[in-house]
């Protein structure tokens, strides 16, 4: 589903590369995490994959379903079916999170050649989702992630995760911040969603979301690169004894 | 001194005209003889250093002298384009004027105990009138008020009766007709009885596409315990001059609360004075622009806290896109009895475009100790971060933008209270969001 080959980027009109030659690949239906130390370009790449403006892309390739997107607007990607869950939530002041998530998915279904929903059954799966992800309804009566707790923005983003059904989505440290309880609510809502046909990426920087998310693939990326990959005893591994050997490892290249 | 220009002879021309042609009771035409004279001293304002009220604002095009007062029967206008391109509601007391001049047959006013809805020129022998009219805006207070007085003729007057309680909307309407360079004059005087509830809301709409010069002045005279809210709505061709001056004059806990929208005119200005001349009065002026191309809104918005315990608010939103131009002065005044004060200003403005500009400048002026004020003010472009999130979801870059458009400005159009108020001036924002983006860049 996603191939990515020997990828460099960097911030614009910044010399350093951030990422440095990162490959991966991620079959339909695979759970796949990457993990690292801080500054390693784990959420670099997670925003490179959508196409954040930030960043510029030097050499390499990423493909989606065989397609080339990195000539492509965030916007194009997404409607293939790929979904950012950010790990800071943009605030989008006087836009409710019904509004905006209703122009998402009339986009999407455009996109699909279906016809957008009607209000009503927008409202309808919206309230049901609303209460499966246990957002306060409140809360979705404020503007987009304004004055939303860290937990709130989180739980915003599965919501929209669920309502959008991507093929690909990318959790970038999506469990930074989060409580327990939260944390369990942001598994629950990966695992229900899990498909032959969906597949995710898993950014974060501990173990800990990987206790309820089962992932197929484990990777470890420093300092741009993916240093080792392996199953789910990797992260165990990470979490007795720490990245050092891993940069050591990268240092010594 | 007389003025010599092209432009003052045809002010001049047209103000014997109206004077031969339209005779109004002694009283009015000596408030009509008084304003002329103060004009024709001072002349329009110029946009020199130095003049701080007027340096932002260029009215040299007003030199060119070519807008016609009118004083013929204006053209008919259609109850059906009214309904079209102005706020209209049956449920609401209208008073139309065209061009100016008070129409009977477009108005549509429902008599309701006590509540005067007149044409000023017919109400000349009204007690109230006579002792509020051209008190509260002075006609040597600046060339626009003074022009409107000196043409003074039809208008809008409402008196609420103390103790009234029924706030269904009062609307007064002035529009200009196509196909024609018209300069009018349109003056409003509300006085709201004592413990009175009341709505009004003024709107100006340009119908053609000509330029006109429409220089109205409004008077609002708020009893100890009245309350009014108001609106005032703007919606102009972009070749348009509109200088209006309101004036607010409150007693003890009266609550006055205005939004005003504006959209259109090549030069715009929206000049506001409020006068908190007892204790526990309280007002909110706010306010949303929108500009593009090459044209310039002006909001000077200035409170003065005569006594104490009062409360005043300031909030107003810009989207400013092309080489537009706006100004935002927002000036309050805590005289020194005005103690408790509380007193705020925000001015947050959404710059489309790098050919824009705004001037804001809210200013606190305090004489005394123990007040509660604030005041802030913002100029920025759309929010990348918040673009890329939308784009992330699917949404394009066009309508991301449009939606954050729509969210910056829904923060002042949901402040209006009157639903078929608000969905106009929702139609109106929803047509001006792809103008503003074709302009940005």
């Amino acid at each position: 589903m996603l191939q990515v080959n020997d990828l460099h980027a960097s911030v614009v009109d910044a010399d350093e590369e951030i990422l440095k030659g990162l490959s991966l690949s991620i079959g339909a239906g695979e759970v796949h995490a990457i993990m690292g130390p801080n500054g390693s370009g784990k959420s670099t790449f997670a925003n490179v994959l959508l196409g954040r403006p930030d960043y510029v892309v030097n050499s390499g390739t990423v493909t989606f379903d065989d397609e080339d997107i990195l000539e492509m607007f965030p916007e194009q990607r997404a409607l293939r079916g790929m979904f950012l869950a950010f790990q800071y939530p943009a605030e989008i002041p006087g836009v409710r999170p019904w509004q905006f998530l209703k122009a998402a998915l009339d986009a999407r279904r455009e996109y699909a050649g279906e016809k957008a929903l009607s209000v009503r059954d927008f409202s309808k799966l919206f309230d049901d989702k609303v209460k499966e992800v246990g957002i306060d309804p409140d809360l979705v009566k404020r503007s987009l992630n304004e004055g939303f707790s860290g937990g709130e923005k989180k739980r915003n983003e599965m919501l929209q995760l669920e309502m959008l059904e991507p093929r690909l989505a990318i959790l970038d440290e999506t469990d930074s911040g989060l409580d327990v309880d939260a944390l369990r609510i942001v598994a629950e809502g990966v695992n229900n969603l899990r498909s032959p046909d969906r597949s995710f990426l898993i950014v974060t920087h501990y173990q800990r979301l990987l206790n309820y998310i089962k992932p197929d693939v484990v990777h470890i990326l420093v300092d741009g690169r993916i240093v080792e990959s392996g199953g789910p005893d990797l992260a165990m591994s990470v979490e007795n004894h720490g990245y050092e050997q891993y940069i050591k490892a990268a240092v010594a290249d | 001194m007389t003025l010599a220009t092209a432009r003052g002879e045809k002010y001049a021309a047209d103000f014997k005209a109206l004077t031969e042609s339209r005779p109004v009771a002694d009283w009015m035409a000596e408030l009509r003889q008084r304003g002329w004279d103060h004009f024709d001293s001072i002349g329009f304002p110029t946009a020199r250093r130095g003049n701080e009220l007027w340096k932002y604002t260029n009215l040299a095009a007003l030199d060119q002298g070519q807008f016609e007062f009118q004083l013929d029967e204006p053209d008919a206008v259609s109850a059906d384009v009214l309904r079209e391109r102005a706020p209209w509601s049956d449920d609401w007391s209208t008073l139309v004027f065209v061009d100016g001049g008070y129409s009977e047959a477009l108005s549509q006013v429902s008599a309701d105990d006590g509540v005067q809805v007149l044409n000023l020129a017919d109400a000349a022998n009204n007690e109230s009138l006579q002792k509020n009219l051209a008190k509260h805006a002075a006609t040597d207070e600046n060339a626009f008020s003074a022009l409107n007085t000196a043409f003074l003729a039809d208008g809008g007057f409402v008196q609420i009766p103390d103790n009234h309680e029924d706030a269904s909307p009062i609307h007064l309407l002035f529009v200009t007709t196509p196909g024609g360079f018209r300069a009018t004059y349109p003056r409003t005087l509300v006085v709201a009885g004592t413990n009175s509830r009341s709505t009004v809301i003024e709107s100006y709409i340009s119908l053609g596409d000509e330029g006109g010069f429409t220089a109205p002045v409004a008077e609002y005279v708020l009893n100890p315990g009245s309350g009014i809210d108001h609106y005032r709505v703007l919606v102009e061709n972009e070749a348009s001059f509109h200088i209006g001056n309101t004036r607010v004059y409150q007693l003890d806990n009266s609550t006055f609360t205005s939004t005003s929208f504006a959209l259109g005119p090549k030069i715009g200005r929206n000049d506001v004075h409020v006068l908190l001349d007892a204790p526990g009065a309280e007002c909110t002026i706010n306010g949303l622009y929108l500009t593009t191309n090459r044209q310039h809104m002006d909001n000077h918005i200035s409170t003065t806290h005569a006594k104490p315990h009062g409360t005043s608010h300031q909030f107003f939103k810009g989207v400013l896109s092309g080489n537009s131009r706006a100004v935002f002065s927002g000036r309050v005044l805590v005289e020194k009895d005005a103690q408790k004060t509380q007193a705020y200003q925000k001015d947050l403005n959404l710059i489309l475009s790098h050919g824009a500009e705004i001037d804001t400048k809210p200013s606190l002026e305090i004489y005394a100790d123990d007040v509660q004020c604030a005041h802030g003010a913002t100029a920025g472009h759309t929010d990348p971060e918040a673009l890329f999130y939308m784009q992330a979801r699917g949404i394009d870059e066009v309508t991301a933008q449009a939606m954050l458009m729509r969210g910056f400005a829904s923060e002042i159009v949901d402040m209006i209270c009157v639903d078929g108020l608000q969905d106009f001036v929702h139609g109106v924002v929803e047509e001006a969001i792809p103008r503003l983006q074709a302009a940005a860049d």
